[in-house]
């Protein structure tokens, strides 16, 4: 079936924010297992990570979202399952300021997958990029995945949330380059750096602001290449 | 039979244009401008393919200035984060500060008193103006126009005089918290602003004179690197750029924040969506701009400049905090264990000089977000270089980069 054939005329008529059983009415006609997403501010769905395109394209034909405002992904920890969320947010232009909010857990946590929407907004190739780069997610299906903020070579996902904080060493980008200089990307000394405080673990010690306890300190050793998983591309 | 004439657009010449004269089989150049370019605004690197003085392919590539904003959100209290927003959108601070702290208090449910709104919303708006005047100079200068540069930096240093005065920072400002502002404007401040309002207006004809009518620059963005409506929403072009191209998004309309349904604007809209279109939306919404802050520096509401009941949110005034107990503990545990945040995602958009700024807040609870992503405008806006540049000769590349009017700071996070 086509998502949202029953609703056809719901979009055009109205000029009105979507109301929250203009909502549930959108959950029965995409009829694709979506189910409603616990939410403060927008109406916001969840959906299979599979029917991600097919939802988008029936919020943006029948449901007048016509803006692809952002596209990014939540990491719930090493260890959590599913691990990665990826959420879309949409705007309309023609209902006044009204957003939605999809959602999608990839399938497989060491291998996170999506299927792209670059098919539906050409602009979300920058994003799912951006994805892509900072948390490992494929977007199958997209015409040209690089990474976009790091370079080519970089051997990591920094937003995972086992990356620390201050960095690891790599080398840099351009072998002749680094032959010559033996130039590489060292991590930032934290030493007087972030303060950081630990929510949830307070005692009157740890509740001191001071320098966030980095990997490397003296309780922990700094994690060395192979405790990261590397990427191989 | 009437002969057809067809006008092949120019991108389509460019890539015929080595078979249409078999003879001259040219070789196509690539050529990297930037990441140093004095027109490419801050550490953009453009890859092109040239035939000649024709684009046939541009890639941009970014991230010179990643930073990694977003990693360090999630190591950090929300209120720690607040300078972190000046250096997005650098040219426009206030306006940043203002929607990463509307952001956080959407999630902990919490309302900003009136005169508190209202400070914001004239600091936004005074970023706008700033934001937009550097934005302009640049455009001048980039197509050959100088004076204007001299124009509008000459305004924007008045404006961050003031800034200076209520911030203490003249581009570094950090000015709100969650729940508030870090002080209240100073005395006389008000009148200064509108003093710097009425001499504006006729500064900003003048300087606008210089482009509007200026053949040279008709003759270098007139037509030039057109976005059509549906290329504009196809790629999520925002702010100014996509008005250009005769979408009348707004979000001060059409979901208004901190306010701003109180106020009287226009939202200037442009019909055909080239360089020309953006400049003369930039131009008018100056205008307006100067219509907002008069209108709240005329009904400046009395009251608390911050939320005086999340005491679990913002500090308590300092001279509490050195008498009395009960404010030192509370200022202590906001210091050491940052504001106190309910779980739960939040989306907020606002709607800033250079486009939508969005920011996306996954709390677990406690003073330190779990995720915070944030949506850049000109990140976004970039995104539709490699489709916009193609078939243009190289110097209109300038023209259509300055009419985008973005910034690297907020592109690479």
């Amino acid at each position: 079936m086509t998502p949202g054939d029953e609703q056809g005329g719901a979009a055009s008529a109205s000029n009105c924010p979507l109301a929250a059983d203009e909502v549930a009415g959108f959950l029965r006609g995409i009829n694709l297992g979506a189910t409603e997403r616990p939410s403060g501010d927008h109406p916001a769905v969840n959906v299979a990570a599979a029917d991600i395109p097919a939802v988008l394209r029936a919020l943006r034909d029948h449901y007048a979202f016509d803006l692809l405002m952002d596209i990014t992904a939540v990491d719930w920890a090493e260890g959590v399952s599913p691990r990665f969320t990826v959420v879309y947010h949409l705007l309309s232009t023609t209902r006044t300021g009204s957003y939605v909010r999809v959602a999608a857990n990839c399938v497989s946590d060491p291998e996170p997958s999506v299927p792209s929407v670059v098919s539906v907004w050409p602009g979300a190739n920058w994003h799912e990029r951006e994805c892509f780069d900072m948390f490992g997610i494929k977007f199958e299906g997209h015409p040209d995945l690089r990474r976009i903020l790091m370079w080519d070579s970089y051997p990591y996902h920094p937003l995972r949330k086992e990356f620390p904080l201050a960095g690891i060493e790599v080398p840099l980008p351009g072998e002749d380059v680094q032959i010559e200089t033996g130039a590489k990307v060292i991590s930032a000394p934290m030493a007087g750096g972030p303060f950081v405080a630990s929510p949830g673990e307070i005692n009157l010690t740890e509740a001191e602001p001071r320098a966030k306890d980095e990997s490397w300190s003296d309780r922990r050793p700094q994690p060395g290449q192979s405790e990261l998983k590397q990427v191989k591309e | 039979m009437p002969t057809e004439h067809t006008f092949p657009d120019a991108a389509a010449k460019a890539s015929s244009a080595a078979e249409a004269v078999p003879e001259f089989q040219t070789e196509k150049m690539s050529l990297s401008m930037g990441p140093s370019h004095p027109s490419t605004h801050g550490v953009l690197r453009l890859q092109m393919e040239l035939d000649g003085e024709i684009l046939t392919k541009a890639d941009p590539v970014i991230g010179y200035l990643h930073r990694g904003d977003e990693k360090i959100a999630e190591n950090m209290t929300y209120n720690q984060f607040v300078p972190y927003t000046d250096r997005l959108d650098y040219l426009a601070p206030l306006a940043n500060n203002m929607a990463y702290a509307i952001a956080v208090e959407r999630l902990a449910k919490l309302e900003v008193p009136p005169r508190c709104q209202a400070i914001r919303v004239i600091t936004a708006e005074m970023a706008r103006i700033s934001s937009h005047l550097m934005g302009l100079g640049a455009f001048g200068l980039d197509v050959g126009a100088w004076t204007v540069l001299l124009y509008t930096l000459n305004e924007r240093e008045k404006l961050y005089r003031l800034f200076e005065e209520l911030t203490g920072a003249r581009f570094t400002t950090s000015y709100t918290r969650i729940g508030g502002v870090t002080r209240d404007v100073p005395e006389g401040w008000l009148g200064r602003v509108n003093a710097f309002c009425d001499q504006f207006l006729p500064i900003l004809e003048e300087t606008l004179a210089l482009l509007t009518r200026n053949k040279i620059f008709m003759d270098r963005t007139v037509g030039i690197g057109v976005i059509s409506k549906e290329d504009a929403l196809a790629y999520g072009i925002t702010g100014p750029n996509l008005r250009g191209s005769g979408v009348g998004l707004d979000l001060r309309k059409d979901k208004p924040y901190s306010g701003y349904q109180n106020y009287e604007f226009d939202v200037p809209v442009g019909t055909k969506g080239d360089c020309y279109d953006r400049y003369l939306v930039r131009g008018e919404e100056m205008r307006q701009a100067v219509r907002i802050i008069k209108q709240v520096v005329a009904k400046f509401p009395d009251g608390p400049w911050f939320a005086v009941d999340a005491k679990k949110i913002f500090n308590p005034p300092k001279d509490k905090v050195l008498t009395s107990m009960e404010e030192l503990i509370q200022h202590f545990m906001l210091v050491t264990e940052g504001p106190q945040i309910p779980p739960g995602e939040v989306y907020f958009e606002a709607e800033n000089p250079k486009g939508i700024l969005g920011f996306y807040v996954v709390s677990k609870g406690g003073g330190v977000p779990w995720r915070l992503k944030i949506r850049a405008p000109s990140f976004c806006n970039l995104s539709i270089l490699p489709k916009l540049c193609v078939g243009n000769l190289i110097s209109d590349v300038v023209a259509i980069l300055g009419s985008l009017d973005f910034v690297m700071g907020e592109c690479d996070r």
